[in-house]
């Protein structure tokens, strides 16, 4: 085990966008007691795009959940930066997830009633931020959605309107976009769209970007997957190809199956 | 399908919480006013019943009676021969005379026991020789009075102002003080002493000379020998009683009050049920939308039940059956909260000394089947169409993966409705106020037009909501994100902000109508009047002339005139008039009269004014003469000097009260206006209370004192008006309520999202506020503007009766009412931003 999950390199760390240490997430007591991630340690560099794998019940969405500052966690230490999400208060965990975090769900991404471009804005108008107008320019082009600003969510495809959560997620230029299976509602040539999108972002914006996925396709587009399995890290694989995660993933199905 | 109803209920019990509570509401104010009208009733009933055990055969003046109504002073009291006759009967036991009528009572402080309406005083009879006991009235202490100057009061009076024999008492009964000796306490099953009046006693002669004239009686009251029935004793009675007046027997008596007091109650049960009505109508929207709501959120499960061979009349049915056990439910706990509500009343009423007679609570079968049939009949209804349109879902709805959303499909068509609606009922309010139908075209188009801003709501919403814009938007994105919320679905927030919307238009409406009266009133009242001063009986009872001749022997009193009041037959007419009587000279000083024709010159001796409808009744100009028979029976010829227009303090015939008086039974005046030297000043007044005797049944008023009282008088009416439809209101809270819990509900994916990108919970639970803050506020709009347009209508009619009556509009108030709605508001909004706020967003933002 230690193997996978050895600290990452000193030379590393100034550069970590986010970084849990012996990160464990406990639910419940007593007889209902369920660990769902068992002293992970972690970290993502910034510049990186990372898709966190695993079955279903491995905890890869409890670590992104801990690890954007959605819930708390049990002992350990996570950062996003500089900063120490263990002990922030409701308040001051918002303030940074709105501040420094971006997010992309699987669904209910849009509010309904706003139009595209203004969904993009949602987090500067929530924080009383004035737009960098550039950057906004860039995001929007990257994702392609010049002439659909005005469009309601409803007036949008699937993949326009995860599209439109992309360019959410990166308009407040944070320091780290967190992912939830943000293609598990898409077909694949949308979901392609998105993922190529992602990558971009990493690629030509500098962002960093991490990844909950179950979609060996999808996970082949990031620059490292980190396996998770029964609340531990199990593996972490630079460069990966479709082939190698799903050869990985087929190994760790049959482990659980057969344990 | 009935189990699957029954789950449906049980799952959604918070979610049916407050329709719940809404129904509950109007129930218990249903079931509050059957009950404690029934106990009131009763109460009264059994009182009244206990003071008429003595009576076998009360003789009374017949009102009624041929003879009474030839003469203007109808019939006349009953004389001391026909009680001597009475009581000489054989089977009679014995024949007590009453004489009954106003006395005030003053405190030891100088203010009127009672509120002047229930004080009354009496004879106590005793007998011919003067020796007999009145068993009426048995004395706990002391003895009875016997002779002027002295009285006995009522034990629960007594006790109530702390007189005790040898007291010193100040009694008046039409104007002077009498300072009597109080010589015993008695006690008595009387009615009116049970409901919170009292009773002095005098003797009989004092009584007599005070009430009504020596040797006559008000009411002469028979018990019979034994062996001798009523009917029998009536009988008897019937060929020694003249033709005015009427035996009556016990029991019949005891049903007639028994009809009379059912009939006071009625007419409370009935305005009281109307205001319960309205509550339960504003109920009628916020059931309706919360079945709608159930019916959208459980879209895929009805289409499953379709799905799997359920037919459209079993899914109708099931929601129906929901809505059956809601109502039932609110219908029992509305019952007992209402039984709650009328025990609470009579205590609130005992204590604030509206003493209530004691007597069992009265909870009849037909209140218990009206209050559970009302809880369930009106629940059922209101989720009727929502049932409807479950039926409605295709089969193929279970399939789809998301909410069925709103469509605005059908607007066109409501909105074309309800603007019919709207524009015919405005047109036809309008025109109802020159129509003189007294308001039955009004009330047509009234009716016609709220149900068409009903219709409207929907699309109404959209323009008023988003003129909000640049208040909201000093709230940031959550006053953007509140506004945008509120208009999500109009529906909704239409039937949300109509629930609010009929209280506001009642209460703003009644309010403008109120207001403009009471001014009007008042400026009548100066208009019409120069004099400094009003004097009159705390009770509006007849003064004596004794209380003028007092003030007119006032150095600084310049004019003064009593105004005196008759019925009169005038010229042909079988109908009785009041005539008016007054010193002309002083009448042409202390009023300020508009004169249609002629003037004051002429007035005097038999030269009369008349008013202007009086005038178009008999075709009459000055100069013409008439002929009048006064209460005595005596007939004169009059001249018209002239016609004056119409105002409410003084209307009909007035003639000089030289003329009036010699055939009046009892000169007295209903009202003495005066001026002072110097004018109005509180020394002034005070010297004439003074002079008076610091009387307290006697009121001296200067004009901004009229004014005050009828100030009071509207504002007391608009208070009782404010505490009925409080009820609409907390119905229409619950309605807010609802709709933003459901909307919380529904959006709660939203909401997580929110939270996640970084909306903090404070700006969250603001969000919902706003929204709350924007419903509610379009409903007071709607509702203010409603009920100003309807005070204005109503206001138009009525100065066709009140000259002076001119539209105010109460700024102030109506800024209130808006503050209310928006306090409504945020009050409403507690709870569901409170739950928006602690959204466990993790479990909001995976996907369903």
């Amino acid at each position: 085990m230690s193997t996978f999950a050895a600290p990452p390199p000193a030379h590393a760390t100034a550069a970590a966008a986010a970084r849990a240490t012996d990160l464990t997430k406990v639910y419940g007591e007593g007889e209902t007691r369920v660990v769902a991630l068992d002293g992970v340690s972690v970290e993502f560099v910034q510049g990186q795009y990372t898709a966190i794998m695993g079955p279903s019940g491995s905890g890869k969405s409890t670590l992104m959940h801990c690890m954007a500052g959605l819930d708390t966690i049990s002992s350990g230490s996570t950062r996003i930066g500089d900063t120490e999400l263990t002990g922030l208060g409701d308040k001051k965990l918002t303030q940074l997830r709105r501040d420094r975090v971006g997010f992309v769900f699987q669904t209910f991404n849009l509010l309904p009633t706003l139009n595209a471009l203004e969904n993009i804005r949602l987090p500067m108008d929530i924080a009383g931020r004035k737009p960098d107008k550039e950057w906004m320019d860039r995001v929007i082009a990257t994702v392609g959605l010049a002439d659909r600003l005005k469009h309601r969510p409803s007036q949008l495809s699937g993949g326009q309107q995860q599209r439109v959560a992309v360019a959410r997620a990166l308009a407040g230029k944070p320091d780290i976009v967190f992912g939830d299976e943000p293609t598990g509602n898409l077909d694949s040539r949308a979901g392609a769209e998105i993922l190529g999108f992602l990558r971009n972002s990493v690629r030509e914006l500098g962002q960093t970007v991490v990844m909950v996925t179950h979609d060996p396709v999808a996970a082949s587009y990031a620059d490292r997957v980190v396996f998770l399995a029964d609340g531990r890290i199990v593996d972490d694989m630079p460069e990966p190809t479709a082939e190698l995660v799903l050869e990985h993933m087929k190994r760790y199905d049959a482990k659980g199956r057969t344990s | 399908m009935f189990r699957t109803a029954l789950r449906n209920v049980l799952a959604h019990k918070a979610r049916l919480l407050m329709t719940t509570l809404a129904v509950l509401l109007g129930v218990a104010f249903v079931a509050g006013t059957l009950v404690f009208t029934a106990t009131l009733s009763e109460a009264f009933q059994r009182s009244s019943e206990e003071g008429l055990t003595h009576v076998d055969l009360a003789i009374e003046p017949d009102e009624d009676s041929e003879a009474a109504e030839s003469t203007p002073g109808g019939a006349r009291n009953l004389g001391q021969d026909l009680l001597d006759d009475v009581a000489a009967l054989p089977g009679v036991e014995s024949a007590i005379g009453e004489v009954t009528g106003f006395a005030a009572l003053a405190d030891r402080d100088g203010d009127l026991v009672g509120d002047g309406f229930a004080t009354n005083g009496a004879n106590y009879a005793a007998g011919s020789d003067g020796t007999a006991e009145d068993e009426r009235y048995p004395m706990a202490e002391g003895r009875a009075p016997e002779r002027a100057g002295e009285i006995a009061l009522d034990s629960t009076t007594a006790e109530r102002t702390g007189y005790g024999v040898g007291d010193t008492a100040r009694v008046s009964v039409d104007g002077p003080v009498r300072e009597e000796t109080v010589t015993g306490v008695f006690t008595t099953d009387d009615g009116n002493v049970a409901a919170g009046g009292t009773l002095v006693l005098f003797d009989t002669a004092t009584a007599q000379d005070l009430f009504t004239a020596p040797g006559e009686y008000t009411r002469i009251t028979v018990t019979a020998g034994d062996g001798v029935s009523q009917e029998e004793l009536r009988e008897a009675a019937a060929p020694l009683l003249p033709d005015d007046a009427e035996a009556l027997t016990g029991e019949r008596l005891a049903q007639d009050q028994a009809d009379a007091i059912e009939a006071g109650t009625s007419g409370m049960r009935t305005a009281l049920l109307a205001f319960a009505g309205i509550a339960l109508f504003v109920g009628v929207f916020i059931i309706a939308n919360t079945f709608t709501m159930l019916v959208a959120q459980r879209t895929r499960e009805l289409a499953l039940l379709r799905a799997v061979g359920a037919s459209r009349r079993q899914v109708t049915r099931s929601v129906l059956i929901e809505a059956l056990a809601v109502g039932l439910v609110a219908g029992a706990t509305g019952l007992a909260a209402g039984v709650g509500i009328a025990v609470g009343l009579r205590s609130l009423m005992n204590a604030l000394d509206l003493t209530v007679p004691d007597g069992p609570l009265i909870v009849s079968g037909s209140a218990v089947g009206v209050s559970l049939g009302v809880g369930v009949v009106v629940t059922v209804l209101a989720a009727y169409l929502p049932a409807r349109r479950a039926a409605k879902i295709p089969p193929v709805a279970a399939m789809n993966s998301v909410h069925a959303p709103a469509t605005a499909r059908g607007l066109l068509v409501r909105n074309s409705i309800g603007a019919l609606f709207a524009a015919g009922g405005a047109a036809l309010t309008v025109a109802g106020i020159g129509s003189g139908d007294k308001g039955a075209t009004m009330g047509a188009g009234a009716g016609l037009l709220v149900i068409g801003v009903f219709i409207l709501t929907p699309l109404l919403s959209r323009p008023v909501i988003a003129a909000t814009r640049p208040l909201l938007s000093v709230f940031g994105v959550s006053g953007k994100l509140a506004r945008l919320n509120a208009v999500r679905n109009p529906r909704r927030t239409a039937a949300t902000a109509s629930a609010l919307m009929i209280g506001l238009t009642l209460i703003t409406g009644m309010t403008v109508i109120a207001d403009s009266m009471s001014k009007a009133i008042e400026r009548m009242a100066s208009e019409s009047l120069r004099s400094d001063y009003l004097v009159s009986m705390a009770n509006f009872s007849p003064l004596s002339t004794e209380v003028e001749q007092t003030l007119a022997e006032q150095p600084d009193v310049t004019v003064i005139t009593g105004l005196r009041s008759s019925p009169a037959l005038v010229a042909d007419d079988p109908d009785a008039r009041t005539l008016t009587g007054a010193d002309p000279a002083a009448f042409e000083q202390l009023t300020d009269l508009d004169f249609e024709d002629g003037s004051f010159e002429g007035f005097g001796g038999t030269g009369v004014l008349v008013d202007e409808a009086t005038a178009d009744d008999f075709g009459w100009a000055p100069g013409d003469t008439f002929t009048t028979t006064f209460e005595d029976g005596a007939t004169r010829e009059l001249t018209v000097a002239g016609v004056f227009s119409g105002n409410q303090l003084f209307t009909g015939v007035v003639l000089d009260s030289a003329t009036l008086d010699p055939h009046m039974e009892r000169v007295q005046s209903f009202e003495v206006l005066l001026k002072t030297e110097g004018g109005a000043s509180e020394a002034a007044k005070s010297a004439l209370e003074g002079v008076l005797g610091d009387n307290p049944a006697v009121l001296v008023q200067d004009k901004e004192d009229v004014s005050e009282d009828i100030a009071f008088v509207f504002t007391l009416l608009l208070n009782m008006l404010y505490a009925l439809l409080a009820m609409a209101v907390i119905v229409a809270v619950l309605g807010v309520v609802n709709t933003l819990a459901m909307s919380v509900f529904e959006r709660k994916q939203e909401i997580g999202m929110l939270r996640a990108i970084g909306l903090d919970r404070r700006a969250t639970k603001r969000m919902v506020r706003l929204e709350s803050i924007v419903i509610a506020l379009f409903g007071g709009v709607l509702g203010v503007g409603l009920g100003v347009f309807f005070g204005w209508a109503v206001g138009e009619l009525i100065s066709d009766y009140l000259t002076t009556y001119e539209m105010v509009l109460p700024w102030a108030r109506i800024g209130i009412f808006l503050g209310l709605a928006g306090l409504v508001g945020v009050l409403a909004a507690l709870w569901p931003a409170r739950r928006a706020a602690r959204l466990n967003m993790l479990e909001a933002i995976k996907a369903e």
